[in-house]
């Protein structure tokens, strides 16, 4: 048996499962059956960051990955936004990235923001 | 220039903007936000991270997704929207005064008065650390706020003071932008944050997280050298020998909110010490007709989606009473008795129908039971399998139900 704090809502279930039959307790969703299968097989995560944005009136542009990516290489995908520029305009759910690391993931922007007046 | 609006709501936060749009929907046609940043969504704006909306919504947002959601639905209302435009003075009679660049000092008038101007957080000087006073000492929001929206890096070696959520966001947010996050620290024997943050932002990245242990020393002329972190016994007194020195050049503190309500003192609107927020009604009327709160100036939330759910309601009332005026038959007060901090509302129109209490437990309980009586007569009973003060609560009561009970209710918990 192994025990997961499930993460897909807040309210923060906590799931036991059985690593042979995978079969679960304790979740008060399908949600928190599938969070643990997934767990223990293959951890996901979503990453939200931050991108430069240039001739835009603020200098950050919110990121995410439009779908979990591995969790193993969560750490390394930050790294590689690392100087990433894009130019406003950007609306909310542009695709910035495809394929974002490889994964099936895209990198899309999570906020809308005009170009500067001057720029 | 217009000088009377039906309704007015103090913020442009999530608080604010699903207040008025539900006092749109609900039949008011002459409302303005006032907001004092340049845009309007609030803290929002720099909370980046993902898990916003999956209770309103029904899907997972960031946070400046999620402001934006209610943003667009502002279009076409014709809710005016003023920004940069700083709140100087309510008063009882909704008289509103306030400051912009663009209008300069404007006085308006309103049918009703919605205050929505959210919270901020305890700083340094509030629970009073010991130490030096060197630069690289933020709390949580701040250092959020300079990373995510003006792209500034706080520190590299980290240690952050309290558990509460946006310190928790803010350890694994620090470590994915470079930085060596080494220690959470809670005086608490329980962390002030949500079980999903603690797994998914410290045991993801490996950052320990200390319980029962506080920061009893910080080191550094120009900048942080260090802190001294301890143990403290149940009173929450540090234990000598028992300091664990850390080398770190900045401290994030994550030690708490403070409703914002200087406008609503300031209007001679009752405020409940335990929320630090006005006393309201079910209707999150304040003391003062036609005065209402909601969001996080009223009590600390855990979630937005259950402040714009409150805000709902809020703009709901707001326009009931611009339409009806104020009516009711008397008020039930609510208490709150064993393991239970406040509740939201503290009082119930005796004509009320189904209604919500909001409150928090003092501590953590496992399988345990939430009892509701009046005077001796236990009224209802609701089973939970885990509570937390980190937790917000919700029980509803039906009307046949509070029709049983006599002038007050009382709110407690204990384990089942």
């Amino acid at each position: 048996m192994k025990q997961f704090v499930c993460i897909r809502c807040p309210r923060g279930c906590r799931v036991q499962i059985d690593e042979t039959t995978l079969e679960t307790t304790g979740n008060s969703c399908p949600r928190g059956a599938e969070y643990a299968k997934d767990e223990l097989t293959n951890p996901t995560r979503t990453l939200t960051s931050t991108v430069i944005v240039e001739n835009a009136v603020i200098r950050r542009c919110p990121v995410k990955t439009d779908r979990p990516i591995p969790k193993p290489i969560v750490e390394d995908a930050a790294k590689a936004l690392d100087g990433m520029k894009i130019e406003a305009p950007v609306r909310t759910g542009q695709i910035l990235v495809e394929h974002f690391m490889g994964t099936e993931a895209n990198l899309v922007a999570t906020r809308t923001i005009g170009k500067r007046e001057d720029a | 220039m217009k000088e009377y609006y039906e309704l007015i709501v103090i913020g442009g936060g999530p608080a604010g903007l699903a207040a008025a749009i539900s006092a749109k929907e609900n039949g008011l046609n002459d409302i303005l936000i006032l907001e004092r940043d340049q845009v309007l969504g609030g803290i929002l704006n720099q909370c980046i991270h993902n898990g916003f909306g999956l209770h309103h919504f029904k899907e997972e947002l960031t946070g400046p997704e999620y402001a934006e959601r209610f943003i667009r639905e502002l279009d076409g209302t014709g809710i005016d929207v003023m920004t940069d435009t700083m709140v100087l003075e309510i008063t009882k009679d909704r008289t509103v005064c306030a400051v912009s660049p663009k209008y300069g000092y404007l006085t308006l008038k309103a049918g009703a008065v919605i205050l929505a101007m959210g919270c901020r957080e305890r700083t340094r000087g509030a629970i009073s650390i010991p130490g030096t006073r060197p630069a690289g000492i933020l709390t949580a929001g701040a250092a959020q706020r300079f990373v995510n929206i003006e792209g500034y890096m706080v520190g590299k070696r980290v240690v952050i003071l309290g558990s509460g959520d946006i310190g928790l966001i803010m350890a694994r947010r620090m470590t994915l932008e470079g930085a060596k996050v080494l220690a959470c620290v809670e005086v608490m024997p329980y962390s002030g944050g949500l079980m999903r943050n603690i797994v998914q932002c410290l045991e993801d990245f490996g950052i320990p997280l200390y319980l029962s242990h506080t920061i009893t020393d910080i080191r550094g002329k120009r900048r942080v050298e260090g802190v001294t972190v301890s143990k403290v016994d149940e009173n929450r007194r540090p234990i000598p020998g028992t300091e664990i020195e850390f080398d770190c050049d900045t401290v994030l503190l994550s030690v708490g909110l403070i409703p914002e309500n200087e406008l609503s003192r300031q209007a001679g609107i009752p405020i409940d010490p335990r929320t630090n927020g006005p006393m309201v009604d079910e209707s999150l009327q304040t003391q003062v007709p036609g005065i209402f709160a909601c969001g996080n100036v009223l009590h600390v939330h855990d979630l937005v989606d259950y402040v714009s759910d409150e805000a709902a309601r809020a703009g709901a009332a707001a326009a009931a009473f611009v339409k009806n005026g104020a009516a009711n038959e008397g008020y039930r007060l609510v208490k709150t008795a064993d393991n239970v901090g406040y509740t939201v509302p503290q009082k119930i129109a005796k004509d009320a129908q189904q209604v919500q209490i909001f409150f928090r437990v003092r501590r953590i309980f496992e399988e345990s039971v939430i009892e509701v009586r009046s005077g001796e007569t236990l009224l209802a009973k609701f089973k939970r399998t885990h509570m937390a003060p980190g937790e917000m609560e919700r029980i509803a009561l039906p009307k046949v139900l509070l029709d049983k009970a006599g002038d007050e209710i009382t709110i407690s918990a204990k384990e089942a």
